[in-house]
């Protein structure tokens, strides 16, 4: 067992995780309309393949990467295309094209499935990276970044370790927790896959010590293979974070932006993910479905779903019983870092682990005193850096100064403004740093 | 229903510490120091924790009516600034003194500079330093025997201790039966309030213990007139302010540093500030104006002590020299 360090900042939040953790996972079914989006995260959009009235099957690529950091889109069931427009896209916060498809309902499957093999000795690296580039994977921690692009770092950089990614530090959420319960072995042969893929020799399965079933389902999985290690950690936001988890469990810093892990020779991956290259590799389905904690008080029956990419979200909260009372914010993702949407009418993505609906009297909005510069947000942030200042330059227009203090580093993990006795927006107020700077920096790269 | 949902930046949960609730705390924390100020000298301390506290607090109120701005004393903290006030007066002092301290500690120290969080140093000894000026014999010979609650004459433990001489038994030191003012006496009620606000997780331990730690070491090598290394530390802690400003004072969070480092640098200037004026100055105690000045240092400290930001190098003085041009620092 790999011993864990103590890490840099973080604050110990609320775990909420028996809400949706106890039931097993339960399949959404296909719902009247998926809206799939051509951008799914940060990076270039995808292509459509396919043209409005057009009849596609469950599996079959409706969309293909462009340009480096880009993922393919498939169809999640068969049906007809409806219509390829801008819809609002609630994790970019804007309107970007979708492809909009109406299920036939008969959910077949598409021709050129087929299983790649489920013998890892007899499927070579570059087969695993074409499947990988193939099948759209991204993260699905959340961030979403296109699994393909970390498989093949630049000539020069070796990468000895691979970290995959089963802390789910966020409060409420249990989808990756349940993953790991009830299909350890597929999230295991996943890993294995893409360490070959990666050309990794050594493997760690990072898991908080708030998840006991799963860390034995997963122990009892890993046994056969003495490249794979098992990290446990003890519960504490933001741990699950790629940065923080390298530094808590290797000791290793990850350099500044534009920095990646893999400049401190280190890959890491959700557990998401290993399962949906397990799945493309056993069964030869694309990355068409993930599961979804449809959880917190404001829903009748919070529980873990496995939901077609594309479902919307009033679909899915219709499935866990409905809204139990008024709700008051629905948000996708976690607590933490998750986005808050205005209506249920949005359509889940890739990157979508969670479905939060806090009750009315939950949300209650609090006045924003004055900070009294207790220092708990430089305590908190685990990039160690000074959110007291870089908020209080921001909000007062002194982006140079905030830049100084490395605002583009931050994580935006929340932690920060969560831990703020005056109740201060401090996250929010470093985003807008960040938007700044980054509009001046390219204004600055187009010049 | 739906058009209903509220959309904020995340996060969308918060920590349960508000302000008020952590001023509540200190307050709490205070409750063992103001209960053993009333049993060792009476009624009179009654009389000038509940005079300085309720000035304090009408004060806040009254200004921020004349200048109308929202009114803020439920947030506790001119409760916080009164009380503390009062615990660094002798116990026989006219009740104008602390009347008129607190006044002009929430008036000219606090509000005039912005109100809570843009003073720049702590209220409740700029009041004290204050009165010290303007009624110097009041505020340092005001003094009560304690339980027989007569007036004392002679000098305090800590005048005594200065000179060299034995300054009482560390039992009467620790339980607070001596001379002294209201809230220093009793070393026990405020390391009761002190693990208190430790527990709660509302103040740092590192500024009471390099304030202490230095106090007790300079005491220890410099404290014996006339020898090296023969001081008595641990009298040298108990008597006086120190407790009281190592532990509520000094940590004051708005006037002091926000990393965890500047605030042991705090710790170790107001130790060292205070040695220097116990034992190199007239004055027979140099705690408020040893906080009052590392106060007034720790705008400087928080722009010079900064963390290693994750992922840059370990070099200090490249990061130094990176950040005074404003430039790339891996």
């Amino acid at each position: 067992m790999v011993k864990a360090k103590r890490g840099s900042g973080g604050v110990s939040v609320p775990d909420n995780k028996e809400l949706s953790g106890r039931m097993p996972t339960e399949d959404a079914g296909i719902p009247a309309e998926l809206t799939l989006f051509l951008s799914q995260h940060t990076g270039a959009p995808s292509k459509p393949l396919v043209n409005v009235g057009d009849d596609v099957k469950r599996g079959q690529k409706i969309a293909e990467a462009q340009g480096a950091v880009s993922a393919c889109l498939h169809a999640p069931t068969s049906g007809k295309v409806k219509a390829i427009e801008p819809r609002y896209q609630p994790v970019l916060g804007r309107e970007v094209d979708a492809i909009v498809l109406t299920p036939d309902g008969e959910n077949t499957l598409y021709e050129g499935i087929a299983p790649v093999g489920d013998d890892l000795e007899a499927i070579s690296q570059e087969k695993i990276r074409e499947v990988v580039r193939e099948a759209g994977l991204v993260g699905l921690g959340g961030a979403a970044f296109p699994t393909a692009v970390k498989l093949t770092p630049p000539p020069g950089k070796t990468i000895d370790t691979y970290l995959l990614n089963g802390v789910e530090c966020e409060p409420y959420l249990t989808a990756d927790q349940k993953l790991m319960e009830e299909s350890a072995a597929g999230v295991v042969f996943g890993f294995r896959a893409l360490m070959k893929g990666a050309g990794v020799k050594k493997g760690i399965i990072c898991i908080e010590d708030n998840k006991p079933d799963a860390i034995k389902a997963m122990e009892e999985a890993a046994k056969p293979y003495p490249e794979l290690e098992i990290a446990v950690l003890s519960h504490r936001y933001p741990r699950g974070g790629e940065k923080q988890l390298i530094e808590v469990v290797l000791g290793r810093e990850v350099p500044p932006p534009p920095g990646l892990p893999l400049d401190v020779g280190v890959i890491v991956s959700n557990v998401g993910t290993a399962y949906a290259l397990a799945m493309a590799l056993k069964t030869g389905l694309p990355l068409v479905e993930r599961i979804v904690s449809v959880t917190g008080e404001g829903v009748a029956r919070p529980v873990n779903l496995r939901a077609l990419i594309g479902t919307p979200v009033s679909y899915l909260i219709e499935k866990a019983g409905g809204f139990s009372s008024t709700p008051g914010k629905v948000v996708l993702g976690g607590p933490m870092m998750g986005v808050s949407v205005r209506d249920t009418d949005v359509s889940i993505v890739k990157g979508t682990s969670g479905v939060l609906v806090l009750p009315a009297e939950a949300v209650k909005t609090e006045p924003v005193l004055p900070c009294i510069r207790c220092g708990r947000c430089v305590e908190a942030c685990p990039m160690r850096l000074l959110p007291v200042w870089m908020a209080a330059y921001a909000e007062n227009g002194y982006m140079d100064d905030a830049e100084k203090m490395r605002v583009m580093d931050c994580c935006e993990c929340g932690a920060c403004s969560y831990v703020c006795p005056s109740r201060r927006p401090l996250t929010q107020s470093i985003r807008l740093a960040k938007a700044h700077i980054a509009a001046k920096r390219r204004a600055a790269a187009k010049k | 229903m739906a058009d209903k949902l509220l959309i904020t930046s995340s996060p969308h949960i918060r920590a349960a510490k508000t302000v008020r609730s952590i001023m509540l705390d200190v307050v709490i924390a205070l409750v063992p120091a103001s209960v053993a100020a009333v049993v060792f000298f009476g009624v009179k301390a009654f009389g000038v924790l509940a005079a300085s506290t309720i000035s304090a607090v009408l004060a806040e109120y009254l200004y921020e009516k004349a200048v109308k701005r929202p009114v803020t004393v439920g947030d506790l903290s001119a409760v916080v600034t009164g009380l503390l006030l009062g615990l660094t007066l002798p116990p026989a002092v006219p009740l104008y003194v602390p009347v008129v301290g607190s006044a002009f500690a929430i008036v000219v120290a606090k509000q005039v500079f912005g109100g809570l969080g843009t003073n720049f140093v702590n209220p409740a000894l700029a009041g004290r330093a204050f009165v010290l000026a303007a009624w110097p014999l009041h505020v340092t010979s005001a003094w009560l025997n304690p339980l027989t609650m007569d007036a004392a004459t002679g000098a305090t433990p800590l005048h005594a201790f200065k000179g060299g001489q034995a300054a009482g038994s560390l039992v009467d030191l620790l339980i607070g039966n001596r001379l002294g003012s209201l809230g220093e006496t009793s070393a026990i009620a405020i390391l009761l309030g002190g693990a208190y606000l430790l527990m709660r997780g509302v103040i740092d331990y590192r500024i009471p213990v390099a304030y202490l730690g230095t106090l007790g070491l300079g005491v220890f090598i410099f404290g014996k007139p006339g020898a090296l290394f023969q001081g008595d530390p641990l009298r040298g802690i108990l008597l006086g302010g120190a407790m009281l400003g190592a532990f509520f004072m000094a940590t004051d969070y708005v006037t002091s540093p926000v990393t965890p480092k500047g605030r042991t640098y705090m710790g170790i200037g107001a130790g060292l500030i205070t040695l220097l004026i116990r034992y190199w100055g007239d004055y027979p105690e140099g705690v408020t104006y040893a906080i009052l000045l590392m106060n007034l240092a720790t705008p400087l400290i928080d722009k010079f002590v900064v963390p290693r930001y994750y992922g840059y190098a370990h070099d200090v003085a490249a990061r130094r020299k990176a950040n005074r041009a404003g430039g790339e620092l891996s």
